[in-house]
């Protein structure tokens, strides 16, 4: 099937199979590999992006349900080689050791702060429930979130 | 002068790349030629945990689409492997003969796409004869069904055959006023590094393979790739792309990655090979995985002076790392902090038709932390004293000369007390316990428990040294080489600190280089806490004397005599003492090494010995006593590490590491039915810890340097698993001390929290 989608800002026509998740789509079809896959029951959240401005998780969209819709990627958030104030926030604040599940994790943060601009420790904790990470014990992830949520205030 | 950069808090220059295009993890590699044209591999796993294979019919797998081979191990020649920790025990790399866990891969299929794979490998038919299964451990240890016919039983391994004495049973006790005995579970748990394992495998024109390989150790894969493939080690070339974390499960090379370069050999094309995260609950080693059966005794006063701890390991269906870890890793730690004069421990190692076990965060010393720090509780709840007293009585008392506990285990410096005391003070113990009276007093249907263990672990006891380069490029920036293999640890900052602390130059301008064993032949990888006190050890030590070399090199240019030469480490020039205006810098001095080779310093550091780091861990929970429900409310970490590099990232590693350890506590197990079917084989059922269930860390610092090596660091990996998880196991029991439960076995689930005040009523 035919799609028109726009990622990271440059809008691409592909052919896809209808069985094709985004999350392939992102990966194969367009060799965007900064998202990440980490299960295979939408439990992990390591392929969290942006369709249409919200935080969803890339394995349980298909492509073809994002046609004629917006993604954004991890490669697509830093603007003219300025990071992101929430990339920014995890450097700084030591929120990653890995960096397997921190595309996703950044992706699912932003997510959280556009509904919820400015939550509480226990509001990020439960926002970011669906993502998990197996290094950071999410002590410096939560703080980041903090983080970047005060500094944009 | 800036002053040093050790010790302080300087960001992560991995992070911009994590944080922008994300890392190359090997199944991102996509423009690597000598991958064009890869087709990709499945294995078809056992779905039967014990059983004889009458044939494999893989008829049906090739015909269809996209399949180009499949194949068994009888197809593949596979001959049998002895286990290097037991000869008897052997196994072909796809299982001929016999199955012994649902999931050991039994045929592989080849294909154009990944998808095409998993629809054959569905495909093919194996019939087996089912045995029974044997999932219990001591049923295990005491059947004539055996798992290992040549083994003669399923005990593979025990502390026994080292000539290490059997425990003396209750004989042992007979001049204690007070013993108390326990029979703990430390349960199987899944490491689940958030990247499952992958691998890809290309035979170069040259004639050699190349494997790149998600992995801890690219080193120690040479000699099992080179076995498999039947050719020289000289002819495999291990790369390491970056590593989604592997927490001890992915020191060793599994028959998945094996075999590839057989398979490539086969089909004549570069293979790519990456688990789900289904195969990866079933392939990837588990941890843990211990029984055992602890007595300790004492005085009425709360002196502790016997402890006899049997520690039965489970070693799964393979005679893996985790067969050793009870012998080599819980016993020798037995002792913990306490001086405690009569120690016995046995331990045995068992197979079962389950995952074989390896070594995961902590390996062995978790299992011994849990033992004698529960044991601690009881003996204390028995004679109705406080935990933190009856802990204080029995600590070795500080000792920076080498201490040797009467398990014969020799620790480098301590100082147990202090780090007790430091933990208390931050987690207001005296708060909360007057928090927890109140609690108790009203009735209240939330119950406040306290949980404190105090621990001491081995780090740096894998391997004696390490491999470091440094190297200097034409424009005075440094490569520096190192036979660690960082997969989330931060390496690639902290060996730049260590570098630019001896050389001047910027963080910015020195790399990594790690994990490829062409350039880097000699490594024993990152595993056991081992990376700073050994690797970073070694990078300091070697830029040290490519400092002295430099010199010689500014003295010929500057004309001037070496002892007259100094550092300017602000500027990263040499100049003669006393006229720094005419200086050469590190650009200058490799630009007069080039015809000569460069400048460059190579060299294997030792270290003289393990180390032995410490410290107190304080839990506070809340547990609903009509449902069983535990919350996590607070930790306190006091973790001694010796000479911190970066305070950053050694938060870090408490931090992962406390999580792992509450997970332990209170949510994640594996588990199989009695046909050893596992249950808990994705992460939709196995209960992965998450933000949500884990309170933030107050992190207390304390540095107590180890003599051991240069720079007086000792391990902080896995320091949080060793000493969270008793603390959070201690602080479930706490709170429902008061109806009389005196132990749950981990992990504290709701149900088995409100199963136990149950039994008391």
């Amino acid at each position: 099937m035919k799609v028109s989608i726009t990622v990271n800002g440059t809008t691409r026509e592909d052919d896809v199979e209808p069985r094709t998740l985004l999350v392939q789509y992102v990966r194969e079809t367009l060799g965007l590999t900064g998202t990440n896959i980490g299960c295979d029951t939408s439990s992990c959240g390591a392929c969290s992006l942006h369709l249409n401005g919200e935080s969803v998780k890339s394995c349980t969209v298909l492509a073809v349900q994002a046609d004629g819709g917006s993604v954004t990627t991890i490669e697509g958030l830093a603007q003219n080689g300025e990071m992101h104030p929430m990339q920014k926030a995890f450097m700084e604040n030591h929120g990653l050791q890995c960096g397997y599940c921190t595309p996703g994790m950044v992706m699912a943060s932003i997510g959280l702060l556009n509904e919820n601009p400015n939550p509480t420790e226990d509001e990020v904790r439960l926002g970011l429930e669906g993502n998990l990470c197996r290094c950071t014990g999410y002590h410096n992830i939560v703080k980041s979130v903090l983080a970047c949520a005060n500094a944009t205030k | 002068m800036g002053g040093s950069i050790l010790g302080n808090r300087v960001l992560r220059k991995e992070d911009p790349k994590f944080l922008t295009t994300g890392g190359v993890y090997v199944d991102d590699m996509l423009d690597e030629p000598l991958l064009r044209g890869a087709v990709h591999v499945t294995y078809v796993r056992s779905s039967v945990a014990h059983g004889l294979i009458n044939s494999i019919d893989v008829s049906d797998a090739l015909s269809m689409p996209g399949v180009i081979a499949a194949f068994t191990g009888e197809d593949l020649g596979l001959e049998q492997i002895p286990s290097p920790y037991n000869p008897m025990a052997t196994r072909t790399l796809l299982a001929t003969g016999k199955v012994r866990y649902v999931g050991e891969p039994v045929a592989v299929i080849v294909s154009e796409t990944r998808e095409q794979g998993e629809d054959a490998a569905e495909a093919v038919i194996v019939d087996y004869d089912v045995l029974d299964a044997l999932v219990d451990l001591e049923e295990a240890m005491a059947s004539t069904n055996l798992i290992y016919d040549a083994c003669g039983s399923n005990v593979v391994f025990d502390s026994m055959v080292l000539g290490l004495p059997d425990n003396t049973g209750d004989a042992y006790f007979a001049d204690c006023e007070v013993v108390v005995k326990g029979r703990y579970i430390n349960q199987r748990v899944a490491p689940c590094p958030l990247e499952v394992r992958g691998a890809a495998a290309a035979w170069g024109t040259d004639g050699r393979l190349v494997e790149w390989l998600s992995t801890q150790h690219a080193q120690g894969a040479v000699a099992p790739i080179a076995a498999a493939n039947g050719i020289d080690p000289s002819q495999v070339h291990v790369k390491t792309p970056d590593v989604g974390g592997g927490f001890g499960a992915k020191i060793g090379a599994y028959p998945e990655e094996l075999l590839l370069g057989v398979i490539a050999k086969r089909v004549g094309k570069p293979v790519r090979w990456r688990e789900t995260r289904s195969e990866s609950m079933v392939g990837l080693g588990h941890g843990r995985a211990q029984l055992q059966y602890v007595t300790i005794g004492g005085t009425r006063q709360g002196k502790v002076t016997h402890y006899q701890l049997w520690a039965i390991q489970d070693s799964g269906a393979w005679v893996d790392m985790g067969t050793i870890l009870a012998p080599f890793m819980t016993r020798p730690m037995s002792s913990g902090v306490y001086a405690i004069p009569n120690i016995e421990c046995r331990t045995t190692s068992v197979v079962t038709n389950t995952t074989p076990t390896v070594a995961y965060r902590g390996a062995g010393r978790p299992e011994a932390t849990a033992a004698i720090e529960r044991a601690m509780d009881m003996f204390a709840a028995e004679l109705g004293m406080d935990a933190a007293e009856v802990r204080r009585m029995n600590l070795i008392p500080k000792f920076l000369e080498p201490h040797t506990t009467v398990v014969g285990q020799t620790y480098d410096v301590g100082d147990y007390e202090t780090s007790l005391d430091k933990a208390l003070e931050a987690a207001d113990y005296k708060g909360w316990r007057a928090k927890q009276q109140a609690a108790r007093a009203s009735g209240a249907a939330v119950q406040i428990g306290i949980g404190i263990s105090v621990y001491v672990e081995i780090t740096g006891g894998v391997g004696n040294g390490e491999s470091a380069k440094v190297e200097i490029q034409d424009n005075g920036h440094a490569l520096v080489y190192t036979g660690t293999s960082p997969h989330g640890q931060g390496h690639a900052t902290s060996w730049a600190m260590l570098t630019s602390e001896q050389t001047g130059i910027p963080v910015e301008d020195i790399e990594l280089v790690w994990g490829d064993t062409d350039l880097v032949p000699i490594g024993t990888g990152t595993m056991g806490s081992r990376s700073l006190q050994q690797g970073g050890n070694a990078v300091f030590a070697v830029s040290g004397e490519l400092v002295n070399k430099a010199k010689a090199v500014a003295a010929r240019l500057l004309e001037a005599s070496e002892a007259d030469i100094v550092l300017d480490k602000d500027t990263a020039a040499f100049h003669v003492a006393g006229t720094p205006a005419v200086s050469k810098t590190w650009a200058d001095l490799a630009l007069a090494e080039k015809q000569a080779g460069g400048l460059a310093h190579s060299d294997v550091i030792g270290v003289a010995g393990a180390t032995f780091p410490f410290g107190a861990h304080v839990a506070i929970v809340e547990v609903d006593t009509e449902t069983g429900k535990v919350r996590h409310i607070a930790h306190t970490a006091c973790d001694d590490a010796g000479k911190v590099l970066n305070p950053m990232l050694l938060e870090g590693q408490i931090h992962g590491g406390v999580a792992q350890g509450a997970a332990q506590a209170l949510m994640e197990e594996v588990r199989y039915d009695l046909d050893g079917n596992p249950i808990t084989s994705n992460l939709a059922d196995y209960a992965f810890i998450s933000a949500a269930e884990l309170p933030s860390v107050t992190v207390v610092h304390m540095e107590t340097p180890t003599p051991v090596n240069l720079i007086g660091a000792k391990g902080i990996g896995e320091s949080g698993t060793i000493g969270a998880t008793p603390a959070l196991q201690s602080a479930v029991i706490d709170a429902v001390a008061h109806f009389g439960v005196r132990h749950i076995d981990m992990p504290t689930t709701a149900e088995k929290v409100w199963a136990a005040i149950q039994s008391t009523r």
